[in-house]
């Protein structure tokens, strides 16, 4: 696997094999996330107790999966640099960062809009949100971190820590909902095989949830390539890639 | 010549674990008791935040019954938190943490011992605080063995996160801010658990629960973080 996977270290291989994926990402997204948002909107039928206000589902279930599954990529590539050493997986964590800030945002915002129709607040301290809201701190601090240092490889490697101990929030965020006796609602759509709600709601569910997951890879990637080419704006294959577009 | 061989020998036998331990656990305190400022200050700071919350909030005693133990557990925190950057800062400017990191003896025990005597001269303190402010916080009378096993499982925890954070941010300039932005998230669980033990007391119901709960955090934090920590440090000082 080393062998397949080491050409990928050199941040000059890694940003054209990035640059070459973007496009499909894009393609994915906009497929999926267009058919998915309108026929969610639109065509999916509304619930027999929560009326149309249940479509906010779309962007709420995602943004906090993601939310969650970012700050596990972080991590992920915060022990791979430290164990391994590897320059790039920095570079990745400090691109995820931000992104992941911005979807604990989302699933925190829509969730009390949500709330405030159903459950008739817009926040309740229970066990859910709380723990998702620690987590939008994490991810705070992690970009503050990665921000008070002036050298980068220093800046990785302490945000890099920060994110392995904060690790042990997201178990805590996933089984909230069966541990504690909270307001919010247990788990509906990650029961493989049998989800818990009707097919024609369930399917739009997929396709908003892919496009998500296609949203988010595309804004990575874009940003994992800005963040190679400041981390390397010295390396004359960066200065002849500036000077190559600038005189196009 | 055999004496001097031998005088050599034992010269170069390196330090138990344990006398390591001690040697920096005594270091720290004594080089604490030398600044007595620094260990009365943040407990004076812990007093001072506690009688603001009656004049804030008024002196109504079933109120302030009410929010005792958050009143207190907050600021636990905060003290801890002002506390903390002693823990390194001092011996990150006069270089003598690059020489315990270059020593042979393994980083664990050293800042284990390190992280200990923090605690023995800002946690501790607190608790013998803490009964006297509950009384003029009116706290509930079955409440007091709760607030003290709290604080006293509790507080350990708070100096074994917090020594993450200051590790992560001494070589930084202006780490004060995002110290606290960095560790304050870590402290919710301990926070949550402490006061709903107090809270659970106050109503005579059992609250070992809540109890094991923090005593889990305790073992994992005393377990794991001086790893994070001997990590942090070896970036923080490059």
């Amino acid at each position: 696997m080393w062998k397949w996977l080491h050409p990928y270290a050199n941040p000059e291989v890694s940003y054209h094999f990035t640059k070459k994926l973007m496009p499909w990402f894009s393609m994915l997204t906009l497929t999926f996330l267009s058919i998915g948002i309108v026929w969610a909107l639109l065509f999916a039928p509304a619930d027999y107790q929560q009326g149309n206000s249940f479509r906010i589902f779309y962007l709420h279930v995602p943004a906090a999966i993601l939310s969650m599954g970012i700050y596990v990529g972080i991590a992920i590539a915060a022990l791979s640099s430290l164990v391994w050493q590897l320059k790039l997986a920095d570079a990745s964590a400090a691109a995820m960062a931000p992104v992941g800030a911005v979807f604990t945002a989302i699933a925190l915002i829509t969730g009390s809009a949500w709330g405030k129709p159903t459950w008739g607040t817009w926040w309740v301290w229970d066990a859910r949100l709380t723990s998702e809201l620690i987590l939008l701190f994490l991810y705070l601090g992690i970009i503050a971190l990665h921000n008070a240092f002036e050298d980068k490889a220093l800046a990785g490697k302490a945000a890099g820590i920060l994110a392995l101990v904060g690790v042990v929030n997201i178990p805590i965020i996933k089984y909230s909902v069966e541990w504690w006796n909270t307001l919010h609602q247990g788990t509906t759509v990650s029961k493989l095989g049998a989800p818990s709600m009707s097919s024609d709601m369930y399917w739009p569910f997929v396709f908003c949830f892919i496009g998500f997951i296609g949203l988010v890879t595309w804004v990575i990637c874009i940003r994992f390539c800005s963040e190679i080419l400041a981390r390397n704006a010295m390396r004359p294959w960066v200065r002849t890639l500036v000077n190559d577009t600038e005189e196009k | 010549m055999p004496v001097t061989m031998k005088n050599d020998q034992t010269l170069l036998k390196p330090l138990s674990y344990r006398a390591t331990f001690w040697l920096v656990f005594k270091r720290d305190l004594t080089i604490a008791f030398r600044h007595k400022d620094d260990i009365l200050n943040p407990l004076l700071f812990f007093v001072i935040v506690i009688t603001l919350f009656p004049l804030g909030i008024g002196p109504e005693s079933a109120t302030l019954a009410r929010i005792a133990p958050g009143i207190i557990w907050v600021a636990a925190l905060l003290s801890t938190l002002l506390s903390l950057d002693r823990l390194f800062k001092s011996d990150h400017t006069d270089g003598s943490l690059e020489q315990m990191l270059l020593s042979p003896q393994p980083l664990f025990i050293i800042v284990l011992a390190k992280i200990i005597a923090h605690w023995c001269l800002t946690g501790l303190p607190l608790i013998f605080v803490a009964p006297l402010l509950a009384v003029m916080l009116n706290l509930h009378e079955n409440s007091y063995l709760a607030l003290m096993l709290t604080l006293l499982i509790g507080t350990p925890i708070l100096s074994f996160l917090g020594a993450i954070g200051v590790a992560l941010t001494v070589g930084i300039k202006k780490g004060g801010v995002l110290l606290s932005l960095l560790v304050l998230p870590l402290y919710i669980p301990v926070l949550i658990f402490a006061t709903s033990a107090i809270d659970t007391a106050s109503l005579n119901l059992p609250y070992d629960g809540q109890l094991a709960i923090i005593a889990a955090l305790l073992i994992g934090s005393i377990t794991l973080s001086p790893f994070a920590v001997s990590a942090a440090l070896k970036v923080s000082t490059n």
